[in-house]
């Protein structure tokens, strides 16, 4: 029987590309269904009911949801270009940091984009403080999988996204090389990265859909 | 070489007891050590500087932190007795989901069951049975959430027991009337001696929830 794979996503989310990037370093072949979360999908409500929420995974029919869920088993599934380490201390090591990165980075990313004056100001410090944590993870290597891109490298997706959220609003540039000499180059390293840019939303409109969303003009909408 | 297994844990706290409870499950000898919150050993903040928190689980020297991350590390490690997670990836990402939504949801709305009063009290109350009833449906007519036998969604839970009482005291309601098969499965898991030895008397919970609900000047 062929394999049948769905994705349920949205191009602006980092949850539902770190997917796309998973799925791609495998080479498996996927339908992708592009969800409006103002009117959710029949489909999006049956494979998520919990949550209701993308990005959801459906192999064969059988939904998986929770982006570091669908990581994991995306990699026990398709067992080739391995994206999380074999030996269980270093795997509970990658797990510790993706989940650093959505616990406290993700809400902190989102709050800096909703904040303003003394309030940003702290956000944007307490940012600049996870940024130096996870840099000190990096240790010498090229990625935080080592050689190639792995699970945190893929979690950490969430830095391309709040630096493109950043200039949209024309915040004051937080990954610099001068503050994080060492996280500046991997971060360079994995937007060049072959699979990796595939997977980053266009520029432009994403520019622009920061702008729309947290911009503060005075334009009605 | 022996293994040395050391956890870093505070005894009421239900994150700390799933460690305890899988550790017993494995059948594993290890060192507890108690912290003391409010004063936190030189060994906690250098075993987890990140987060500074328990429980840390320290074996041969080296800490692992985040109560599910190490309850999967010891699965992961010690392989051969009691695996909490199956072995089908289908099935793992399916305990995954639900260890992550006790995660997500239960704690905070536990807190604000004991520590709140009025409408934010009585939302929390709403919610929390909500959450136990969708659980509960997880659940089905399984006898417990791994199948025949205890796995990682019951570790993830069962530990919350013990507070159930100290959630029903404070916010006025049973959670056995709304959940029963929620609560008969904790009796069940009760029943073994890994959960029965890892959980604290629901009464000393009780205990420390007033003494805190004190300290924090909430009534």
């Amino acid at each position: 029987m062929a394999e049948e794979v769905k994705l349920f996503g949205t191009w602006a989310s980092p949850f539902s590309r770190r997917i796309e990037v998973a799925l791609k370093l495998k080479g498996v072949q996927f339908e992708y269904i592009e969800e409006n979360l103002s009117n959710k999908s029949p489909a999006l409500l049956e494979y998520n009911p919990v949550h209701k929420k993308i990005p959801v995974l459906v192999h064969n029919g059988k939904p998986v949801a929770e982006s570091l869920v669908i990581l994991e088993y995306i990699d026990e599934t398709w067992k080739h270009n391995p994206i999380l380490p074999t030996d269980p201390y270093e795997k509970a090591i990658a797990r510790f940091w993706a989940k650093y990165i959505d616990d406290k980075l993700w809400p902190a990313a989102t709050k800096v984009l909703v904040s303003k004056g003394e309030e940003q100001k702290g956000v944007t410090e307490e940012i600049q403080e996870q940024l130096k944590t996870l840099e000190s993870e990096l240790k010498g290597k090229k990625f935080f999988g080592g050689e190639s891109l792995g699970f945190v490298d893929i979690a950490a997706n969430i830095i391309v996204f709040l630096l493109v959220a950043q200039e949209a609003l024309g915040l004051m540039e937080i990954l610099t090389e001068e503050q994080f000499p060492v996280l500046h180059e991997w971060y360079q390293r994995l937007v060049d990265d072959a699979v990796f840019k595939e997977c980053v939303p266009p520029r432009e409109r994403h520019l622009g859909f920061f702008k729309v969303r947290f911009g503060s003009s005075t334009a009605s909408k | 070489m022996a293994d040395e297994i050391i956890l870093l844990d505070f005894w009421p706290s239900m994150f700390g007891m799933r460690v305890r409870l899988a550790l017993a499950e494995k059948g594993l000898k290890y060192e507890y050590k108690e912290e003391d919150l409010r004063n936190k050993s030189p060994l906690l903040l250098e075993m987890n500087p990140v987060h500074k928190k328990i429980p840390v689980l320290i074996h041969n020297g080296k800490p692992i932190c985040e109560s599910l991350i190490i309850v999967q590390y010891i699965d992961e490690v010690w392989h051969d007795k009691s695996p909490l997670l199956p072995s089908d990836p289908y099935q793992r990402a399916q305990a995954r989901f639900w260890a992550d939504y006790v995660d997500k949801k239960l704690y905070e709305l536990g807190r604000k069951i004991w520590s709140t009063k009025g409408e934010e009290q009585e939302t929390a109350k709403k919610e929390f049975i909500e959450c136990l009833k969708l659980l509960e449906g997880e659940l089905g007519d399984k006898p417990y959430f791994g199948g025949e036998k205890i796995g990682f969604v019951d570790v993830a839970l069962v530990t919350f027991s013990c507070w159930f009482h100290a959630y029903e005291s404070f916010g006025n309601f049973s959670i056995e009337a709304e959940c029963p098969k929620l609560i008969a499965w904790t009796k069940r898991c009760m029943e073994k001696e890994s959960v029965s030895s890892s959980l604290e008397d629901p009464h000393k919970v009780h205990g420390f929830v007033m003494g805190m609900k004190k300290k924090l000047g909430i009534e």
